[in-house]
Formats: C-alpha cells, structure tokens, sequence
C-alpha cells in the first residue's frame, strides 16, 4: 500500500524533471533511496526552476536594464548627439536620394520619426523623466523626495495628562529650523506650556494626539518653512540683529520675506485662581 | 493676453494675504485643555465697536455652554467659553457680525 501511494508522486516528480532540464537524469538514483535524496531534489529542481526563470525574463527587460545603467549623463549625451549626427546625416543623405525620387521620401521621413536607435521621441523623453526621477528628484519638480520628507509625530501619553512629542528634534532638523522656534511655536499654538525631557523629547501638558500634532505642524510648515513665492520647503530662517525681525529666505529661489514673531495672545487662567 | 501661460497660472508677484501692515485687525480664537476631556476657547481681538456683553449673551445661548469676559491689561477684552467653540464662533462671526474671514486666526490642534 505504501508504495502505491508513493510510486505517483515519484513519477509526478520524474515529469517535472524531464520537462525542466533535459540533460540531468537523476532517475534511478530517486528509485533507490526515496525520502531524503527527493527532498534534496525537490530542492536543487527549485533552484533551478528559479535560475532558468531569471534566464527567460532576462532578455526582456534587457532593455530597461540598459536604460537604467545609463545613469552616467555625460555617456547619455553622448549617445544621444551621436543619434541625432547620425540622423542628420541619414536625413540629407536620404534627402539627396529624394531629389530624384518622391517615393521612398515619405519612408525616409518615418524613419527619421521613430529611429535613432529604435527610440521614438516619446519614449527617449518618458526614459529621460524616469531616470531623472530616480536619480534627482529634487530637479524633476518632486518634492515629496527623501530630502523634506517629514517623518510622522510621534506622540505618547505621559500619565493621563501629558504628552510626549518623541520626535520634535527630528522633524525641526528636516525642516531646517530651530526646535526651540518650534517648540515656542506649539505652545502658542496648543495654549499649553511644557519642558525637554533628558533625550530631547518634548513633554506637553494636556493631551495630544498626532493626527492634531500634525495639523499645527502642518500649520508651523505654512507659516514659517514654505516659501510663498515657489512652494519651496528648502527654506533658511534668519534673525536680523539690527530690527530683531525673522525672515525666511529661500534657498530655492532666493526671495525673502518677513515672519511674525510667535505670540502666545491671551491665556486664560486655567486651574487655581489668581490670589486677589 | 498674455503669450506667456505660465504667469496666468501663479503670479508669483501678488499679495500674498497676509501683510503685517494691520496687525491689530486680527481676531485670534484659541482652545486651551483643563482637566480631563474639558477644554475652554478664548476669543480675543474683537473690535471694540461690537458689544461684547451683547456678543457673549447670544453665543452662550447659541452653543448652549457657558461663558465670561475677561479684561486683559493688554490684549484688551477677551471672551472666554466652554468647551470647543472655534469652529462656531468663527462661523457666527462672519455670518452674524460679517467680519472678514481673514482676518479671523483659528489656533490649536
Ligand atoms: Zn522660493
């Protein structure tokens, strides 16, 4: 009985084998000892299942391979002068053949539309914002980069009635600032008051969460990290000395502009009474 | 018509809206946290030709909540509510008192 429910798979596995790699024949040996040698096969047949796979997608995406390996610009001009001469040339020489013949000119014509290389011009273009993408974000006009991306609050409950802001100091260097400046900024903005723990995370008093964290972070960005003139978060906050005002000079685009100072306004009085 | 169409999208040179040339006109409504889910607004930098008195009466009825006025020495009077009003009180200040919205400043969370 056993053998009978194991002589199938065997023969499955035989299959399998003669369909994948013609050259082994590791048949008889699978007969002789079944268990530990299959399992070693099974194995060694999914390697090479993988490594003939990669063989067969290999080729096709040769070709964005090659494009991505053009990381190098100046081999990229170079291709791409080399194409445009070498249509040039094509293109009078086919023009001297299409003085006689009117024809083929219209072929020509083609051609010269769709090759320098096999590439149209939509796909040298779609090839050029990709690599540019990956390789400079900054300059493809994606500014949601790596660069000013603004990691999420981190807000923890400190006992049940603070708030420990953990990563204040890492999104006031992301955003070029001052943390004091922003910490000021909160509680002005959160009508609270609090202190810097000994790893540099803020505590808050009253409760926080980071949705709300986010919305006057979102607030401090607007008012004090964006530039108004090109949206720009590559932005410098300077205090002049001579009139104690803050401006914020892009680094982009290099206008600048005043900054209200922050003001807490009117604090209520909240808790124990003031002593008459 | 301009050729350029470019500019007619962002005209990078126009005001942006929000120049410090009157700083005073602004109304800055604030929420605070007491103890607990409890919270109270403020209200400060409503011009002095409305009446505050007459303001807080209709707003404490209006959002069903309590109310004061506090006099501050130096942002003058400032109303004070319970709870989160914010989004109430600027609405009822620019469809009651038609006050630009802009110069209405919502702070908090
Ligand atoms: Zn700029």
């Amino acid at each position: 009985m056993s053998d009978l429910g194991f002589d199938p798979s065997l023969k499955k596995k035989k299959k399998s084998k003669k369909t994948d790699e013609s050259g082994e024949s590791p048949a008889p040996e699978s007969e002789g000892t079944p268990a530990v040698e299959d399992e070693l096969f099974s194995g060694l047949k999914k390697k090479k299942k993988k490594s003939t796979k990669a063989f067969e997608m290999s080729p096709t995406p040769g070709e964005e391979d090659l494009s991505s390996s053009f990381d190098d610009l100046t081999l990229k001009k170079k291709k791409k002068k080399k194409s445009t001469k070498t249509t040039a040339d094509d293109f009078e020489q086919q023009l001297e053949e299409a003085g006689i013949e009117e024809v083929p000119a219209e072929a020509t014509e083609e051609d010269g539309n769709v090759s320098s290389g096999g590439f149209t011009y939509e796909e040298l273009l779609s090839r050029f914002f990709t690599i540019l993408k990956t390789n400079n974000p900054e300059l493809a006009g994606d500014r949601s980069g790596p660069k000013f991306r603004i990691p999420p609050p981190i807000c923890q409950r400190e006992g049940s009635k603070k708030t420990l802001f953990a990563n204040v100091q890492e999104i006031a260097t992301v955003l070029q600032r001052n943390p004091e400046h922003l910490i000021q900024f909160l509680f002005a903005e959160l009508g609270t008051s609090g202190s810097i723990d000994g790893e540099k995370r803020l505590v808050l008093k009253g409760k926080f969460q980071p949705k709300q964290m986010e919305s006057v972070l979102r607030r401090y960005i607007i008012e004090y990290v964006t530039c108004k003139t090109c949206k720009s978060m590559n932005t410098e906050l300077k205090r002049e000395s001579a009139n104690r005002l803050h401006f914020l000079s892009c680094k982009a685009c290099g206008s600048t502009r005043s900054v209200s100072s922050i003001k807490t306004g009117f604090q209520a009085q909240i808790g124990r009474r003031k002593k008459m | 018509m301009s050729t350029i169409q470019n500019l007619t999208a962002f005209d990078p040179f126009a005001d942006t809206g929000d120049s410090e040339a009157q700083p005073t006109n602004y109304i800055h409504i604030r929420i605070q946290q007491r103890n607990g889910r409890k919270t109270l607004t403020t209200v400060q930098g409503v011009p002095n030709e409305y009446d505050l008195k007459k303001i807080l009466k209709v707003l404490k009825k209006d959002f069903a909540c309590n109310g004061n006025i506090v006099k501050d020495d130096e942002l003058g009077e400032v109303i004070q509510l319970q709870g989160d009003q914010r989004v109430k009180v600027s609405e009822f200040l620019t469809t009651q008192l038609q006050l630009p919205k802009k110069n209405i400043k919502i702070h908090g969370f």
